[in-house]
């Protein structure tokens, strides 16, 4: 077997040194009556050959974006991965280290978690940033854990624009936790006041941007509002290419960001693994989920990094930790840390403006479409159309053409009847004008 | 022994830090590489994009203005640098890992190479379910390997990493006592375990009560029965257990705690000792949190991401979190609505479905392994690591005999009056070309050094460990404390001030006032 | 000032009429090892005889800071906020952590003297 190193002599005279006849008998310990004396019933060993022809089939059964017109969005968004990213992430020495604990032998990932948390703080407008968590929905209810700590109140507001994931998640935590989070269903053009809700038990406001609609808003004055009632403000941000373009969350008066990174050096991966960005002030520092790599100097006076603030992290504090979260998304967050290096402040931007300009083309082909109507105003990749027949069918019978014209709305909010006829479409930079042409055609026969 | 050991010895007696002076810095092949940020050159970009075509902007007035303060760099630095920074990191490709609980296996390449195929990697979490009835295949084969090694009839695989998984565990407990009306709320924990337990425990909002260990290293089964009662949801226990011993008592233990009507959670982040040999099911168990990035090879990347699948008993699977992946007469498919067969689950977790690239890695995994490989695996972990306890309980102090199972537990009793730490020792190891163990856990020994070596290492790397470990610990014992106090000498960086970082924390990069900013201001 | 008296989780007080001083130990501190970050309750809360009070942070390791008796914070200790290190060098002396206006008096003879909190640390307390 190919992985194991072990030959028959050598396992006897380990035997011999270990003083035991065999191997089953260093497994004494285990009660007899549950000790298996043959392999489960699962298939025996294969070759690479053979795994490599079976895994390739089931992913032949699947159709993948680029292989077709693609307008899927709703939290996860198909951007070009420059072809380095991946190969420098196949570097044995990123792809197989463990977490940094030993730092004189991790500089190399405790320096790209050091560039990365700087990265974050920089898009995200915000002071200090985390080396990442599971993902954006995971970064989310950390913040609300967070704001409920800082502030020592109960209630979390969270928009009805906010990702249904992502206050599913909240909704779960809070049962269990023991706290409370409301939010109103949302509508598409119907106006959310939160602010007017907020109430001396808020711990904190829960917004994104752009919301799940697509929708752009300035949240200054809600940030104003929030601090005013002593609660904190946390954005959601589910494509962070929207960054490049739109007004941050710092700039607005966020107290905390949690954000998806996968847009940036990460694929679709049928949702995971992606990459949680969390960033708040330095006030808060303290207070902050996750691990963190700070600058320091060794024995001979060079710049190096470390974990620090560890003693908020669960294998110190224990019962008291500030969270139970154990990893960071090493790998993706590598992986978007390289992709953002490349791009640079100009290829940034360049490519959130690039997005903007193919969804306003995209949105003005399907107002085209009669019956179809483009219900977002203002927005960075994506924006919502409402059909004159339920989104989901439509989709479907345009699934069975190989088009992926995006996701209905009722694939999210199931029981919201005003949403039926709701469709969230995204375009990217990958989108081509061919495309586009596709789904105004196919929208044009399917809603005839 | 090779001959490079004599040319250390030969060099032992000189400079404790041989840094030969260089004058760009650089030293050989170990290249000094500064920060992204100081290598910016404003206006480069490492990708090359067209213009936006024209367009009337729909922003509203939220354009953003000013700049972002991100380095541009071309291709060949933005590749220069990630390989420099790269080339000052350990890996398990490196060498010998021998982390406890954490498994440092090989991470074979096959499964980086079918993770990345089109049909995996580039498909979105919300296309409709008939364009995607491969992944979903996969996410139901996966599971079908899960259970079945593991005989548990249901396994929820959305947990983001083991910590994950042993919230979603808890929390289905949780839900399990509420659908019944019990308000219980104590949560047995021993001593020994990872601090993820406790603090998971209370994330949940359980009591934590402690165990403690008996004298065998083994949790206290008297003083967990006299803790039992109509107040204990449940027991949290890691098997086997963080000093790499079985729980011999485990089926009575379980036992115990389903009649007092808790539930009973096991750690599985030493699963590797027992895949293959020992189904937890058959332990009575009602969940488990497996490893995929322990257990099953999926790579730790610095830090993540991992994927932490639970394993479910009856009682507790109709509470597992959405989505649940099912297979009907027209295909797979998805249930992500508490509806249904899926009334009762508890809620979501985790954004979309799962840590899908790992499940891929992973199968591909157990697959070339097959049910045989991985009988074989945990028997070779269990071997390498008895073999290191035996070479080396003369020489370091075991504070349990054998035999072990995948991991071997030493303490610091063999340093007495030497003035040498658990620490240094590990920082010596350093320079031999060695990933230190595990130190200072498990708590319920002193100066605790946990090996795990796993199944992928050979004899020769064992036996070189071995001959290394009882090097260093002889110039412990014969009072050469310098030796391990400037330790490690060799490595890109020496010993770093952990308490300035923590005590003036610089967690990000600012670029420097120029000075005529300064001056004005 | 009297004499200190010890309390089972390191703490100290030092009583001057209705003003009680409290710190950790010294042996405290060095189980800690470098003191990196230290936080102090409000002054004008009340706190009663068990609460947390303070906590002390290390490098590798947090501890929560007991009230050893119950009092109104009357004073906190600045210094060792702006440089917790000074806490390692004289913690039951200039690093103190807080004072309080005593309301219980009789909890005192609850806690040990120096010399019974010596032999208590010696004979290695958890």
């Amino acid at each position: 077997m190919r992985y194991l190193p072990l030959t028959p002599p050598e396992r006897e005279a380990m035997l011999k040194t270990v003083g035991a006849p065999n191997v089953d008998a260093l497994f004494k310990d285990v009660p007899k009556s549950v000790y298996l004396d043959r392999p489960v019933d699962l298939p025996s060993f294969k070759g690479e050959l053979e795994v490599d022809r079976e895994l390739s089939a089931m992913a032949a059964r699947n159709i993948p974006a680029g292989s077709v017109p693609f307008f899927c969005g709703a939290g996860s968004y198909r951007h070009h991965v420059p072809a380095s990213v991946d190969q420098l992430l196949l570097r044995g020495e990123f792809l197989t280290a463990y977490t940094p604990y030993q730092p004189e032998v991790a500089q190399g990932t405790l320096q790209m978690i050091y560039e990365f948390q700087t990265q974050v703080a920089l898009v995200t407008g915000m002071e200090v940033a985390n080396a990442s968590m599971y993902d954006g929905a995971t970064s989310c209810v950390e913040a609300i854990m967070m704001a409920l700590r800082v502030t020592k109140r109960k209630k979390a507001l969270l928009s009805g624009r906010l990702h249904p994931h992502y206050r599913e998640i909240a909704d779960t935590h809070a049962y269990f936790h023991g706290f409370t989070v409301s939010s109103v269903d949302p509508t598409p053009n119907k106006p959310e006041d939160l602010a007017k809700q907020i109430d001396g038990e808020t711990a904190c406001v829960v917004v994104q941007n752009p919301d799940v609609f697509g929708n752009l808003a300035d949240h200054t004055a809600l940030a104003e509002a929030c601090h005013a009632k002593g609660a904190l403000l946390i954005i959601v941000v589910t494509e962070i290419v929207s960054l490049g373009l739109i007004k941050s969350p710092g700039e607005m008066g966020a107290d905390i960001v949690a954000a998806e990174g996968q847009s940036i050096g990460n694929s679709l991966n049928f949702g995971g693994p992606y990459v949680g960005l969390f960033a708040t002030n330095n006030k808060f520092v303290r207070q902050m989920p996750g691990r963190l790599a700070g600058e320091t100097v060794d024995v001979d006076g060079r710049r190096g990094w470390v974990l620090t603030l560890s003693t908020r992290e669960q294998h110190i504090r224990r019962e008291k930790a500030t969270s139970n979260i154990c990893t960071n998304s090493g790998l993706c967050a590598l992986a978007f840390s390289i992709h953002m290096s490349l791009l640079g402040e100009v290829g940034f931007q360049r490519l959130a403006e690039l997005n903007h300009a193919t969804a306003v083309r995209t949105a003005e082909r399907l107002a085209k479409v009669p019956g179809v109507k483009v219900l977002t105003e203002t927005f960075f990749n994506e924006f919502a159309v409402s059909l004159p027949k339920p989104a989901a069918g439509v989709v479907e019978a345009l699934a069975q053409k190989r088009i992926l014209a995006g996701v209905p709305a009722s694939r999210l909010y199931p029981e919201n009847t005003s949403l039926t006829n709701v469709l969230l479409i995204a375009a990217t930079e990958t989108t081509t004008d061919q495309d586009i042409e596709a789904l105004g055609k196919g929208l044009e026969e399917a809603v005839r | 022994m090779s001959h490079s050991s004599d040319l250390a010895k030969k060099q032992a007696g000189t400079n404790p830090s041989p840094t030969v002076e260089t004058y760009s810095g650089h030293r050989g092949l170990m290249l000094e590489e500064p920060l992204i940020f100081e290598r910016d050159s404003p206006g480069r970009c490492g990708v090359d994009l067209p213009q936006a075509p024209k367009h009337t902007p729909r922003l509203g007035n939220l354009r953003r203005q000013g700049k972002i303060g991100l380095p541009g760099l071309a291709e060949p630095e933005v590749v220069r640098h990630y390989t420099r920074i790269s080339q000052k990191n350990y890996g398990i490709d490196s060498g010998f890992y021998p982390l406890g609980s954490c498994t440092m296996k090989h991470n074979p390449r096959i499964n980086e190479k079918l993770a990345r195929l089109p049909g995996f990697a580039d498909i979105h979490p919300l296309q409709p379910v008939c364009t995607v009835q491969g992944a979903l295949e996969l996410i139901a084969h996966l599971a079908h390997w899960l259970k079945t090694l593991t005989n548990m009839p249901a396994v929820a695989l959305s947990p983001g990493a083991g910590a994950h998984g042993e919230l979603c565990g808890l929390m289905a407990i949780r839900a399990a006592l509420d659908a019944r009306g019990d308000k219980r709320s104590k949560m047995l924990v021993p001593e020994s375990a990872h601090g993820t337990n406790p603090a998971t425990a209370a994330a949940c909002g359980f009591e934590v009560e402690s165990i403690p260990a008996d004298a065998t290293g083994r949790v206290d089964l008297a003083a967990l029965k006299a803790k039992l009662g109509p107040d204990v949801a449940g027991i949290m226990l890691t098997n086997p257990n963080t000093c790499g011993l079985f729980e011999r008592d485990i089926i009575e233990i379980a036992k115990a705690v389903h009649n007092v009507g808790g539930y009973f959670y096991c750690d599985g982040a030493n699963y590797n000792a027992i895949v293959g040999r020992v189904r937890p099911g058959d332990l009575g168990i009602d969940c488990m949190h497996i490893n995929l990035h322990k257990t099953f090879s999926t790579p730790h990347g610095g830090g993540g991401p991992g994927a932490g699948p639970v394993v479910l008993s009856e009682a507790l699977a109709p509470y597992a979190p959405l989505p649940w992946v099912v297979h009907g007469k027209d295909g797979f498919k998805l249930l992500e609505q508490k509806q249904g067969d899926a009334a009762k689950a508890f809620g979501r977790l985790k954004g979309f479905n799962g840590q899908m690239g790992m499940f891929v890695r992973a199968l591909a995994y157990m697959m070339s392994h097959g049910s045989d490989g991985l009988r074989q695996v945990s028997g070779d972990a269990v071997l390498n690591a008895n073999y290191l306890l035996a070479s080396l309980k003369t020489n370091l102090t075991a504070p349990f005999t054998g035999p072990c199972m995948h991991e071997a537990l030493f303490d610091d009793r063999f340093l007495e009056g030497t003035g040498v730490t658990t620490l240094d020792f590990a920082k010596a190891l350093i320079d031999e070309g060695f990933h230190p163990m595990t130190m200072y856990f498990p708590l319920v020994v002193h100066g605790a050094f946990l090996m795990e070596p796993t199944e992928t290492e050979s004899k020769a790397t064992l036996d070189n460990f071995i001959a290394t470990v009882r090097h260093l610990a002889g110039k412990a014992k014969a009072g050469d404390v310098q030796h391990f106090k400037e330790a490690p000498r060799l490595t890109p960086r020496r010993r770093l001030d952990e308490t300035a970082a923590a005590r003036n924390p610089i967690l990000r990069w600012r670029p420097a006032v120029p000075a005529s900013k300064q001056a004005a201001e | 000032m009297s004499d200190k008296k010890f309390t089972k989780d390191h703490e100290w007080v030092a009583i001057d009429g209705k003003t009680g001083t409290i710190g950790i130990s010294v042996y405290a501190q060095e189980q800690l090892g470098d003191v990196v970050f230290v936080e102090l309750p409000a002054v004008g809360k009340v706190l009663t005889k068990g609460d947390q009070a303070a906590v002390v942070e290390s490098v590798k390791a947090a501890s929560e800071v007991y009230a050893p008796i119950s009092g109104k914070v009357t004073a906190i200790n600045q210094a060792i906020v702006d440089d917790p290190a000074k806490i390692n060098q004289d913690p039951e002396g200039a690093s103190w952590f807080f004072k309080i206006e005593v309301n219980n008096s009789s909890e005192i003879s609850e806690l040990m003297d120096k010399k019974s909190y010596d032999s208590y640390t010696a004979g290695g307390a958890h």
